[in-house]
């Protein structure tokens, strides 16, 4: 019995040792083909952990953006873009591993991610390499501030909770309980924007209830909610919390119109929580129907391969994410070109003064002082017959 | 603070207590045979959660209740076989090193095998039906689990206190050589533990996650750390404490996170957990340690 369980272990690990060989050297002969000419662009997103449905997500429109435009030219020479996937397992210290190991990598530059306190906790790794990333969906201030090398291409937390805030007020909900993950730089940072207007424009939170990280038990929360009477909650919360939170809701009898951030922007929504998601209202970066030709191309992209089809959760439904993932990488080899250089301090001044209008799909991308593109747009979407349905295009300030 | 709103929160309480207390016997069955804490079972929890969807997608519930807790049993077993047979004779601290692993390696394989996605549970309309007390409304399973996890518990006293198997299974516990010798096949016991103890986790899992929805590859860690929280609060080792324990865990967890102290919810545990360790180290049910010199 023994021996031949370590004969089988031998086997096994003969077996995947060959394979490896296999792999490693067709990578190789990829790289020696190209004769040097491969540049790599880092992906930081989390493919497992908490956020791992929305890096998986994530990843999806990057892997389509890069097969748009498999290639940059720099001083007349065209390069071949190889995208250097890490996973930083939706966790703030194995963020910083695989910032190093995209650094150790010589990436060019990186784009990424889904959740923002690993970017945050990844940011700093990036300017001391001096090397620019893109933020794709990561809406708290802090990504950017103070971090030169770190930029974004979706619109900020303040933003979106001051639309989510008039959009409570406007539909008449002066009362409102807020659901807050503590130690998730997301929610805590939207709740509190969202808080500030909320209060400004008249507005009572009757109840703020808080829970940690992993949690799955919500219904001592939600018993507090139903015990005080609101109509409406807020709760943007990083997405594996949404079905729980609808359907132990559902079970307690609490009917209420949830708000939520961009993150609940997931088909995975309608699927968990069923009938309970009918009516969730929620903001996000990109609707479908804004840019034709780019829906176009992009359902037939994931309807080309099935593994496409199957990470895309066997639909062809565009996410706001998705949008910005593919602006990201746009962005990024735009500034690559107009730096006409692979340093990374070039490339950093060329995103900080570039202006790209053409090529992206979520609006033109400049970027401020902090890094931020200046976006002041958001699409609101209601949860309707089990689809994610468009209500209004919100548009603030300048 | 009405009545009603202090039942609901009881109720969610109760229910939660009772799947923590279902998997919080399974540690302190292990550890009573084997002397060591089987950090695993938390996530063979969890993959039971994976085998119910599985099932339930083929099957009437009927038949996949069975399965899962069968599936759940074979897994056991093969983790004890693979894992902790070949290291019968090594030091206890290489045993539990070992647990890690497997744990790791479930959470992994989980990863892998199904994705980071969290994954929706199959709603069993059975359990699942929504019953309304004035302003109280409770899922069923949040009424049953209690009761499930007190008539389990004391089935299975019955089973160690008054069964063959249950002699056999005390004479493991008190000391293995000499059961050995007076000719109970040890091996075969400690199998039977874990059948026992992975059937409990399987059916705590079915009132745990259809209350919850969702499963995900690392839904096994936090209440599995907490189950053995409880185990240890009731006296590792003893059947009832590892229940009374687990209702302990489930109802300060909703209470303090009732309070709005939620912050702290996790924390309490592990908090309970030193103070017990200091106050009465062998817990509320536990045994007398009588060391043998």
């Amino acid at each position: 019995m023994k021996r031949s369980l370590g004969l089988l272990l031998a086997t096994s690990l003969i077996a995947t040792s060959l394979v490896g060989c296999g792999e490693s050297s067709s990578s190789e002969s990829a790289q020696t083909a190209g004769n040097g000419d491969v540049i790599k662009i880092g992906v930081f997103e989390p493919k497992t952990g908490e956020n791992g449905s929305g890096g998986a997500q994530e990843e999806l429109g990057i892997e389509f953006a890069h097969s748009v435009r498999p290639t940059v030219t720099v001083d007349g020479k065209e390069y071949t873009i190889e995208l250097d996937w890490q996973d930083n397992q939706s966790d703030k210290t194995v963020a910083a591993t695989a910032a190093q190991k995209l650094i150790s990598d010589g990436c060019v530059g990186v784009i990424g991610g889904y959740g923002s306190g690993t970017c945050i906790a990844a940011g700093s790794y990036f300017s001391d390499a001096m090397i620019p990333a893109i933020g794709t969906s990561c809406t708290n201030t802090n990504v950017t501030l103070g971090n030169d090398y770190y930029f974004r291409v979706c619109y900020l937390d303040p933003f979106q909770g001051t639309v989510m805030a008039d959009w409570a007020i406007e539909q008449g909900y002066t009362e409102i309980a807020i659901i807050d993950n503590i130690g998730n730089e997301y929610t805590s940072g939207l709740v509190q924007t969202f808080k500030d207007e909320y209060e400004a424009k008249g507005g009572t939170i009757v109840t703020a209830e808080t829970f940690q990280t992993n949690e799955s038990d919500f219904k001592a929360i939600l018993t507090n909610i139903k015990n005080s009477g609101v109509k409406a909650i807020f709760a943007p919360t990083d997405y594996v919390y949404a079905p729980l939170l609808l359907n132990q809701a559902a079970d307690l009898g609490l009917e209420v119109q949830w708000i939520a951030g961009d993150t609940w922007n997931n088909p995975v929504l309608t699927e968990d929580a069923g009938d309970n998601a009918e009516g969730v209202v929620l903001d996000c970066f990109y609707a479908e129907g804004g840019n034709e030709e780019f829906d176009a191309a992009f359902k037939e992209w994931i309807n080309s391969e099935s593994k496409y089809l199957e990470a895309n959760l066997g639909t062809d439904n565009i996410i706001g994410n998705q949008a910005m993932c593919y602006d990201a990488y746009m962005v990024m080899c735009n500034a690559i070109e107009s730096a006409n250089s692979l340093e990374g301090t070039a490339i950093r001044d060329a995103l900080a003064s570039i202006t790209v209008e053409d090529g992206v799909i979520g609006g033109t991308v400049v970027f401020d002082e902090n890094g931020d593109a200046k976006k002041n747009t958001t699409y609101v979407l209601e949860v309707k017959d089990k689809a994610f349905t468009f209500v209004e295009e919100v548009t603030h300030g300048e | 603070m009405t009545i009603s709103y202090f039942f609901q929160q009881l109720l969610n309480g109760l229910s939660l207590g009772g799947a923590y207390a279902l998997i919080a016997i399974g540690y302190t069955m292990v550890y009573g045979i084997l002397r060591m804490i089987n950090f695993a079972h938390g996530d063979v929890f969890m993959m039971a959660g994976y085998f119910a969807i599985y099932s339930m997608a083929a099957f009437p519930w009927q038949l996949s209740l069975p399965i899962v807790i069968i599936g759940t049993i074979v897994l056991g077993v093969v983790i004890e076989r693979i894992a902790y047979k070949p290291l019968r004779t090594a030091p206890r601290m290489s045993v539990m090193i070992s647990a890690i692993g497997v744990s790791y390696f479930l959470e992994n394989l989980a990863n892998y095998l199904y994705t980071a996605m969290p994954q929706s549970y199959p709603q069993i309309d059975i359990l699942k039906q929504i019953h309304t007390f004035g302003d109280i409304t409770v899922s069923r399973v949040t009424i049953i689990a209690p009761i499930i996890t007190i008539v389990l518990t004391f089935l299975l006293m019955t089973l160690v206190n008054h069964t063959k198997l249950g002699m056999a299974m005390r004479a493991c516990s008190k000391d293995q050589d000499t059961a050995r010798i007076m000719g109970i096949k040890v091996d075969r016991v400690i199998t039977m533990t874990f059948v026992i103890g992975c059937g409990l986790a399987a059916i705590g899992s079915i009132l745990y996650f259809t209350d919850r929805n969702t499963v995900q590859p690392y839904s096994g860690s936090l209440p599995g750390l907490k189950c053995f929280v409880a185990a240890v609060l009731g006296g590792i080792g003893s059947i009832p404490g590892a229940m009374v324990g687990g209702f302990i865990v489930g109802i300060s967890q909703i209470a303090i996170t009732a309070a709005g102290y939620s912050v702290f919810s996790d924390a309490f545990t592990f908090v309970l957990l030193i103070f017990i360790l200091i106050i009465r180290p062998t817990g509320i049910f536990g045994e007398k340690a009588t060391d043998k010199v």
